[in-house]
């Protein structure tokens, strides 16, 4: 049972500890060829020009963004049925990688508007959803910060987790419904009728390079995270400890 | 010249984008570094002063003892 | 200790608690009505008092305006019960917590959202909106309101041991709101404008309500359980 052994945090620290080099090694190297096959390979496309390579960026990072939240709803599942020690770490660490991507999926985004729509922001029904997904995300972390002990802290952002994976669905389907409503439907769009492997390829390389970079940053807050609730119980302890030695007449 | 130089007519955007785009990966991988230097540290000091993990015994410091809890006092 | 009470006693008796307790002096039932009231105030000063452009948007003003009400009449769901330590004897009562907390729902809607609902008709005539738009505005909050309490439950359960929670709760619990202003406004702007229909909306509307009433109760049940141990 692999997941068995890595409940173990000290465990997991040793096993991650010699995993990540590896993975900071693939990452590069899916970076490298990415990179690489978007600006020499990858030819321009014959509506959008250029500005195809910024797709490069935009489906990964919005791949990421959903991918992640689908992790932290996993590690939500973890912590509240099985009350995993490390899927609180993991969610939590998970929670500013993913606000970071869906960040720059919102930016890329719009500087591929601009060029291609004329403004920045359109209230695309894809764009909107991200926005939301965005707001989703601040306020998870918001929450988190706010609740002071961390383990009552995971439990609830972990309700509020599972209770967004349910509604990101219904949230989806009404801003798309909305947009039908109130869009004209005359905007450029990606999904065109096929995309070409000369595009799919680098598309699918750089999706690959940041998966590859969200496990690696993911692993890297894990650890950090680790550490610093091993640094909270032995402050805690030290706090404990002090008082006892301070006060030996209360203690007998 | 080279493809990478002809990006066409909107070169400044898809730039600006790739830019954003590798300095917040950047500052997330530095800021998780940062952090994880700052853990450490922290760690370190407060095992030079004699609190380990899972031990029942109780800080055996005299004067040292009162500045521990309060972490990054120096 | 007498036996269990049949069931319809006890959710009666917490009913008509909850009711009361919103209703009275400090319960900010009539508080939530004013509210409404000063933001449909101030948008003619917002956007102009053009009475065609008011009557347009006046749907989605009464809406939003219902949206923020709501929003801060949440806290009192269950911050009052917490500080004089209510909520420890209703989690200790051995009730099916999913119940107290969906009766709980109910009578802060019949406290809160019911005034908003019965004052929204009077407001819509500060908006040049026609009889049909009235109506089709009251019953889609009518029918929309309770849905946001319910989604509002599971935040005001999150915030409940914070201390400035109101804030964070409104931010946490409008993304969730988004359905079912978005279905609100469609159904209540299908009655007065195009041929398209009022009923699609509206009963994607009632949807989104009868879905609150589960999740909502379940998950607010949950956090407050999470929050007090």
């Amino acid at each position: 049972m692999a997941i068995a052994d890595l409940a173990n945090p000290t465990r997991f620290m040793a096993l991650s500890g010699r995993l990540l080099p590896w993975l900071g090694i693939a990452c590069a190297l899916a970076f490298a060829a990415g990179l690489y096959m978007t600006f020499f390979v990858a030819p321009d496309d014959y509506q959008q020009g250029a500005t195809v390579k910024i797709m490069f960026l935009h489906v990964p990072a919005a791949w990421l963004a959903m991918m992640c939240y689908s992790v932290m709803a996993v590690s939500a599942l973890g912590t509240l049925i099985w009350k995993h020690p490390l899927a609180d770490v993991s969610a939590r660490a998970a929670a500013p990688i993913g606000a970071a991507f869906t960040f720059l999926s919102l930016i890329t985004g719009s500087l591929w508007g601009k060029p291609m729509w004329g403004t920045y922001w359109v209230w695309d029904a894809r764009l909107t959803s991200v926005l939301v997904l965005f707001i989703m995300y601040l306020g998870l972390i918001a929450l988190w910060r706010t609740v002071e002990d961390p383990i009552r802290a995971g439990k609830a952002t972990a309700v509020l987790t599972l209770v967004g994976a349910i509604n990101l669905p219904i949230i989806k389907f009404s801003v798309d419904w909305w947009n039908t409503l109130h869009q004209p439907a005359s905007v450029v769009r990606l999904d065109g009728p096929a995309i070409h492997p000369t595009i799919l390829w680098p598309l699918l390389v750089m999706a690959l390079a940041f998966t590859l970079l969200f496990f690696t940053l993911h692993m890297m807050a894990m650890r950090n995270e680790v550490l610093r609730r091993r640094l909270r119980t032995l402050q805690l302890g030290a706090a404990s400890a002090r008082t006892a030695t301070a006060r030996p007449q209360a203690a007998e | 010249m080279t493809a990478l130089l002809d990006l066409g007519p909107h070169a400044g955007f898809i730039l600006s984008s790739y830019a954003i785009t590798l300095a917040t990966i950047a500052g997330l991988f530095l800021w998780l570094r940062m952090d994880r230097a700052r853990l450490v540290t922290a760690l370190e000091r407060l095992e030079a002063q004699g609190v380990r993990r899972r031990s029942g015994r109780s800080a055996t410091g005299n004067g040292a003892g009162p500045r521990t809890a309060t972490g990054s006092g120096r | 200790m007498s036996g269990p009470t049949p069931a319809g006693t006890w959710v009666g008796a917490l009913f008509a608690r909850e009711l009361r307790l919103s209703v009275r002096v400090g319960g900010g039932a009539l508080i939530g009505v004013l509210f409404f009231l000063a933001v449909i105030t101030v948008i003619p000063f917002g956007v102009g008092p053009d009475l065609n452009l008011l009557a347009r948007i006046g749907p989605a003003v009464l809406w939003i305006g219902a949206l923020l009400a709501t929003l801060l009449g949440l806290d009192r769901l269950f911050q009052a019960d917490r500080d004089d330590g209510s909520l420890d004897l209703m989690l200790m009562a051995g009730r099916p917590l999913e119940l107290v907390v969906l009766v709980k729902c109910l009578a802060h809607w019949a406290g809160t959202g019911l005034p908003l609902v019965i004052a929204a008709p009077v407001l819509a005539i500060f908006l040049n909106l026609e009889p049909l738009a009235t109506g089709a505005v009251t019953l889609t909050l009518a029918v929309g309101t309770p849905a946001l309490t319910l989604i509002g439950a599971i935040g005001a359960a999150l915030t409940v041991s914070l201390r400035r929670g109101g804030l964070l709760l409104a931010v946490l619990v409008i993304p969730f709101s988004i359905p079912v202003l978005i279905f609100g406004v469609s159904a209540a702007d299908a009655a007065i404008t195009d041929p398209t229909p009022f009923l699609t909306p509206f009963l994607f509307l009632c949807a989104l309500t009868l879905v609150a009433s589960v999740v909502g109760p379940f998950a607010a049940a949950m956090a407050l359980r999470f929050s007090s141990d």
